[in-house]
């Protein structure tokens, strides 16, 4: 599921270890989940079952609690289904449905992927943005984006319209950016992340 | 708002970074991960690598400079050169690269393009095309196979028909040559491709990007101008945002 060292370097820079592994019992045994992943969400979720991580995850994330991130696809496999190349159920955590751009609509065809570098809009007190500024530039590379029905929003970015471009709830964190590809403003975000306190 | 991308474009040889004019002479930029470190603290929106030796004298592909310079990087990281199997992307993105770019594969075989972006998403896959001109039009050229019997349009709708995520267009004649970017080339191709066009190839002033840009680019490769001007990027940038072109500054 496309890099995952990337987002591994980007711990070790804020000097934090973070484990590569699809094994059941190292996933067991962490004190915090980091979901991360470029490719398509079909592969993504038949990846997660071919392995047995769904009930692990779930287990880990919603019953134990333990603070998850949730990086591009990440953060897109936690919704209930994607229409990504057909459709497609999620790992379901957040009501959201993942859906692709279409400019259609607009004057303007904008370009899908969504790729490059745009500002978000911080919605709330996300603990994750603390020493981070409203309007901050952050790394995207998407074609498809988070629909949310739930009221979980913690950023948002225009890209024609305002779409979701990350989100909190309870212990779930999820971005539609690569903060370990944001230069300093993602790093921050690594940073807080693994300053949470892990109740798992 | 997303921003215009200005993207350092390097390439490797013989464990050097270095730049290529015309596709013929090369100068020595530097160390790979000395470079990279330096891009890094400068904050650019990204990186290319292409790696010479790979692409072609057909060597093996450099994973141990690839996760050098890629330690080094905090912004996405693209690595190109002599990618001619699946395994060979699979391999690059471990060494900690973001995308790759391909050029002779999918020229010889629009299906690798398919299987590729299927496996690890289109976004993950820039095609590149080179570009020279020969009497007075344009035609895709390649480093190993020369000139092609191939319409640029048609290849570069093909490519996004395939699953292509990006297209990196290289003007070979104006590669080095700090002459501006070919901006006839750019306007060829606007409005045919519904993702985003690196133009690669020319950047001898910050204004050379202005242009560019409000012709169709949708992003701006370069490195001469970084490594033998007094230009840095975020020169690049400011002249881009004092003519109102959403930049990352």
């Amino acid at each position: 599921m496309g890099n995952l060292r990337s987002v591994q370097k980007a711990f070790e820079k804020v000097g934090c270890e973070a484990i590569i592994s699809n094994d059941i019992d190292v996933i067991k045994a962490a004190s915090k989940i980091v979901l991360p992943g470029v490719g398509s969400f079909a592969d993504g979720m038949k990846n997660l079952n071919e392995l047995g991580l769904i009930d692990i995850l779930d287990e880990a994330v919603i019953k134990n609690k333990k603070p998850f991130l949730g990086v591009c696809l990440g953060m897109q496999l936690i919704s209930k289904k994607s229409y990504e190349n057909g459709e497609t159920k999620g790992l379901g955590w957040i009501d959201a449905e993942v859906v692709k751009f279409d400019f259609n609509s607009l004057e303007k065809n904008l370009k899908i992927p969504h790729v490059g570098w745009n500002n978000t809009h911080f919605k709330n007190d996300n603990v994750l943005f603390n020493g981070v500024s409203d309007e901050s530039d952050f790394y995207f590379v998407h074609s498809y984006y988070f629909k949310g029905y739930e009221d979980v929003v913690s950023s948002t970015t225009n890209y024609g319209f305002d779409f979701v471009s990350s989100i909190h709830k309870n212990n779930i964190f999820a971005f539609q950016f690569h903060p370990e590809k944001s230069q300093a403003a993602g790093l921050k975000i690594i940073e807080n992340f693994v300053k949470l306190k892990s109740d798992g | 708002m997303l921003k215009h991308r200005i993207i350092p474009c390097v390439q490797l040889k013989d464990w050097q970074l270095v730049k290529s004019i015309g596709f013929e002479t090369f100068r020595t930029i530097g160390h790979p991960t000395s470079t990279a470190r330096i891009y890094n603290a400068r904050n650019v929106d990204e990186l290319i690598v292409l790696d010479i030796d790979a692409s072609i004298n057909g060597e093996e592909i450099n994973t141990e400079i690839i996760s050098d310079i890629a330690d080094e990087c905090y912004m996405p990281l693209t690595i190109g050169g002599g990618i001619t199997r699946i395994e060979d992307i699979y391999t690059i993105l471990n060494a900690g690269a973001d995308k790759v770019a391909i050029n002779t594969i999918a020229l010889k075989n629009c299906d690798f393009i398919k299987e590729a972006s299927d496996i690890f998403g289109s976004q993950c896959i820039i095609c590149s095309i080179d570009v020279k001109k020969i009497n007075n039009e344009y035609k895709v050229f390649n480093k190993q196979h020369g000139v092609q019997e191939v319409d640029l349009i048609s290849l570069a709708k093909k490519y996004e028909a395939y699953g292509a995520g990006e297209i990196l267009l290289t003007s070979v004649d104006r590669e080095g040559s700090q002459k501006g970017y070919d901006l006839d080339l750019i306007d060829m191709l606007k409005g045919e491709l519904t993702i985003p066009i690196i133009i690669n190839g020319g950047m001898g002033k910050p204004y050379d990007a202005v242009e560019a840009i409000e012709h169709g680019a949708d992003a701006i490769a370069a490195a001469y101008i970084f490594h033998f001007s007094r230009n840095t990027p975020d020169d690049i940038k400011k002249e881009l945002a004092s003519k109102n072109i959403a930049v990352r500054l």
